[in-house]
């Protein structure tokens, strides 16, 4: 397998705009010839899809959601980073893109940053001009709030829905498209395979999750943006739903996996309550701006209600540990601090997994109403949740898992190792590095399907004849669609006892302990063997209702968690041999006296695309040497 | 933490859109108060998997209020009992052990039962489609900034954009009547500079699809608002009305000259 990144030539800031006028275009009445199908609605599918259809394509959108307005991307919190400079305070496109680098922990590409950094700004125009009410400053200017990871204020929000305003603007764009007959959409479709011929994307296989119909669609190019597979753990912020089959099944095709192991904790989440527990809810990070994190100094006050433990019994750990950015370290860097603390007993909570985030001096110095003014949605929500006032009672919180900054490995083209197959958003590896900045996956999402893949699909379709499009009834599209009623087949043959829920559990407790916050080898060698025995009684003892040919949830879920029991394994084994802690990867070998993470850059400063070889074989790891041309490499430190 | 309830519920079983359906009655035990409403019946349905039996149908997604999947009638009311709150919010706590809790799906002529308490929404979608948007592709617009909009318009027409889609108005108005959801689409945009080139085509394109889609009329129940788990406000169809009226008095059918050149 050749993995060719395709980076223009040119200094950085120059390779885009260059790549834009090389890049052959479509002739414009030979556009309506192409069909490109994409899969996924998000932030990143539905600016695509919406973006392709006003350009002249043919586009057909598959989600599995209802309607195309509830992809995941709207459950985003905090907001959309843009370096419009808008405040004066020094920032540019060169400083978002070194933060985003930085962020990443030097492990994403250059020059997809750069471009990312570049577009930033589009974004915010883009989205005004839809009618996206992003938040405003008496004088009718746009407001900006400061995040994790910065030292400018570049993030651009709408309370704390900034996900959901965003993904509404692109919706509108695609409904829009939709309503001129310019997009087919498929809602409550799922996508189970990809049509592979001769080497070539030409087409998906999916299951309509009403009639239970297995259905074939052929095109001239798949752009997946099915997002991030963050449920591998069971216990996720993501929704239910989300999942990653269609970047599996991309992968079995011959699509590489980039850098399974990227995977980021959320420090400020929600606790589980107890074993019932479906999903975790995050509490937003902007919430450490003004919360005091702490847990008991003694494990026997771990039972007493907050009130009762007095100041000098209190530690304020990531005070004591960072004393300059204090509560506000990065995400990794408190999720790992949170975890240690509750190993050491120290936890609060009904199950010592948890930490307090304390308002009580902000509310004293501040007044209650300004907290209420800048957090009352938050504490509604969790009131809501907890049945406890946060202004009475310090929140409990706790690290989840939120997001993955691995997929599929893509060219500077956003196109995998399957030619026609591209990738979009939060599924694709190549801008986050080994740690996502908040409010950078919105920017991401959006600059994928607005303002990068409009420009690089054509250049692919222009060197395709016009209508030599595969046939639909092509023995080969018919092959892949018995493949999928093959699969489908056997999970009902099983007829066991367990429901696909008890195997994900399973599965996620065995993510969660082994390759969750802190890695080891001998941790990850453990869950290399207890994920093969799961997926084994998976295959033998599950147990689905009724048919495929009608509404079944229990099969989808079957679906998805057969295939997160192999992408947990994929992820174990590249978090193996990444020898190193970089970012949200943090192997325990490799950290300073003090718990700091310790790179490689000698023998890790690359990207892992892991290659298919087969059920039953091993995958084989390749590598996409990683140069700083335009960075110094250096050394993340935030204390 | 207080103890474990014990509950009856009386479910809406429906095959699909074209058989009948009725309640079926089935136990909920050892229920932690703790426990999301969906979790609660996450573990009826993993009971009635084990047990061989079809488990319940529910729409479901993000389970944390936003993605406006989730649409049950919990005891007579969209979304249960607690004001301003989605299904997948609501906790068990807001029960009480004994309790008998009945399960309905939304109900409206436009949103047909797919299978149990899971309905086909689309209509919602195709609203949208007709003129819910403005007509903007994707390019190089002005800098953001060159447009201030004043910050009370920016933050009424934020209160309208929060609507989630999730239909609880529907399901709560007597006429089943949309004009909630659709009058905060219509308001969001209507309040913005950048909404105004096409503010009276919106709302006559709008207001045409949510009569073809079967919706009723609005008639001042005020039930919709009470149901909203996002807090639209009623205002917004006294907007979408007045806007309506202007848009029908001054309608004229689009005239078009010749080609150019």
């Amino acid at each position: 397998m050749e993995l060719n990144s395709r980076i223009p030539d040119g200094p950085i800031e120059q390779k885009w705009d260059k790549h834009k006028f090389d890049l052959k275009l479509v002739n414009p009445a030979n556009k309506r010839k192409y069909k490109v199908l994409v899969v996924g609605s998000g932030l990143a599918g539905g600016a695509a899809a919406a973006s392709l259809a006003e350009l002249g394509y043919e586009v057909e959108c598959f989600c599995y959601q209802d309607s195309p307005r509830r992809a995941h991307s709207i459950a985003a919190q905090g907001g959309i980073n843009a370096a419009k400079n808008y405040h004066n305070d020094g920032d540019s496109v060169r400083r978002l893109f070194y933060d985003t680098v930085k962020g990443g922990d030097f492990r994403a590409r250059e020059a997809n940053v750069h471009r990312l950094a570049e577009v930033s700004n589009n974004i915010i125009d883009q989205c005004v001009a839809q009618g996206v009410p992003f938040a405003r400053e008496y004088g009718g200017l746009l407001d900006n709030r400061s995040f994790g990871g910065a030292q400018v204020s570049r993030t651009f929000y709408a309370r704390g829905q900034t996900g959901q305003q965003l993904l509404l603007g692109a919706y509108q764009a695609l409904e829009r498209q939709i309503g001129l007959g310019a997009v087919k959409m498929f809602p409550r479709h799922e996508m189970l395979e990809v049509i592979v011929v001769d080497g070539v994307a030409k087409g998906i296989v999916t299951r309509n999750m009403v009639t239970g119909q297995v259905e074939s669609h052929v095109a001239d190019a798949v752009c997946l943006a099915t997002g991030g597979y963050g449920n591998v753990f069971y216990l996720s912020t993501n929704a239910k739903g989300c999942n990653g089959t269609a970047i599996w099944r991309a992968y079995k095709k011959g699509a590489a996996f980039a850098n399974p192991c990227y995977t980021q904790i959320h420090p400020t989440c929600i606790p589980v309550t107890g074993d019932h527990q479906s999903k975790l809810t995050l509490m937003s990070e902007s919430l450490r701006n003004d919360g005091r994190i702490w847990v008991p100094k003694r494990k026997e006050d771990t039972g007493k209600p907050a009130s009762q433990i007095a100041e000098e019994d209190r530690d304020y750990y990531l005070e004591r540990k960072y004393p300059s950015y204090g509560n506000l370290a990065p995400r990794d860097i408190s999720s790992r601090a949170a975890k240690q603390a509750c190993d050491e007993g120290r936890g609060i909570g009904g199950t010592g997994r948890g930490v307090y985030l304390d308002f009580e001096d902000s509310i004293k110095r501040l007044g209650q109403n300004k907290i209420e003014e800048r957090y009352g949605n938050l504490f509604e929500m969790y009131e809501r949740i907890t049945d406890e006032n946060p202004y009475k009672t310090p929140m409990r919180i706790y690290p989840a898992s939120h997001y993955t900054m691995g997929g599929l490995w893509v060219d500077y083209d956003l196109m995998s190792t399957i030619p026609g197959l591209f990738v979009l958003g939060e599924a694709n590896f190549s801008d986050h590095g080994a740690n996502r900045l908040g409010a950078s996956a919105l920017m991401q999402g959006l600059a994928d399907g607005y303002f990068v893949i409009p420009y690089t699909i054509g250049g692919y379709l222009a060197s395709i004849k016009p209508g030599s499009r595969i046939k639909v009834d092509d023995p080969a599209v018919k092959a892949t669609e018995q493949s999928v009623s093959e699969q489908i087949n056997r999970l009902f043959s099983i007829q066991g006892k367990q429901t696909p829920d008890y195997f994900h559990r399973e599965l996620g407790k065995v993510m969660w302990e082994y390759s969750g916050m802190g890695r080891t080898e001998a941790g990850l060698k453990k869950a290399l063997e207890l994920i093969p025995q799961i997926r084994e009684e998976f295959w033998h003892n599950l147990r689905l209702p009724g048919s495929g040919e009608e509404v079944n949830q229990s099969l989808e879920m079957a679906g998805r968690v057969a295939d997160f029991l192999e992408i947990g394994e994929l992820l174990c084994l590249d978090a193996l041999n990444r020898r190193e802690s970089c970012g949200a990867h943090f192997r325990e070998e490799w950290q300073t006296g003090d718990g700091e993470a310790v790179r490689d850059d000698e023998n890790f400063c690359h990207v892992a695309a892991w290659e298919y070889k087969g059920d039953g074989s091993a995958p084989v790891r390749h590598t996409e040497a990683l140069t700083f041309e335009s960075l110094h490499l250096a050394t993340r430190n935030y204390k | 933490m207080s103890k474990h309830l014990n509950l009856t519920l009386h479910v809406w079983r429906q095959k699909n859109a074209n058989c009948d359906g009725k309640f079926v009655e089935y136990p909920a035990e050892n229920v932690s108060p703790d426990m999301s409403f969906l979790e609660m019946l996450d573990i009826v349905n993993e009971g009635l998997i084990r047990k061989g039996e079809d488990p319940i149908a529910f729409d479901h997604d993000c389970r944390e209020g936003i993605c406006g999947t989730c649409s049950m009638v919990i005891n007579g009311r969209p979304h249960g009992p607690k004001e301003r709150t989605t299904t997948c919010q609501l906790h068990m706590r807001s029960f009480k052990d004994g309790e008998s809790i009945t399960l309905e799906p939304w109900r409206a002529e436009a949103f047909p039962v797919l299978k149990d308490l899971m309905v086909d929404r689309g209509a919602l979608d195709r609203i949208i489609a007709a003129g819910g948007f403005i007509s903007v592709p994707t390019s190089s617009p002005q800098d953001a900034n060159a447009l201030p909009i004043r910050k009370e318009d920016a933050e009424l027409s934020m209160d309208a954009a929060a609507c989630i889609g999730c239909g609880a108005c529907v399901a709560a108005c007597p006429n089943a009547s949309a004009m909630l959801f659709v009058s905060a689409k219509i308001s969001q945009l209507a309040l913005l500079p950048q909404g105004q080139p096409e503010r009276y085509t919106r709302v006559r394109d709008m207001v045409a699809q949510m009569d073809a889609e079967q919706f009723g009329t609005c008639t001042n129940h005020g039930e919709c608002e009470i149901a909203c788990p996002k807090g639209i406000k009623m205002e917004n169809i006294a907007r979408m009305n007045r806007d309506y009226i202007k848009a029908s008095l001054t309608y004229r059918p689009a005239t078009f000259g010749g080609g150019a050149g």
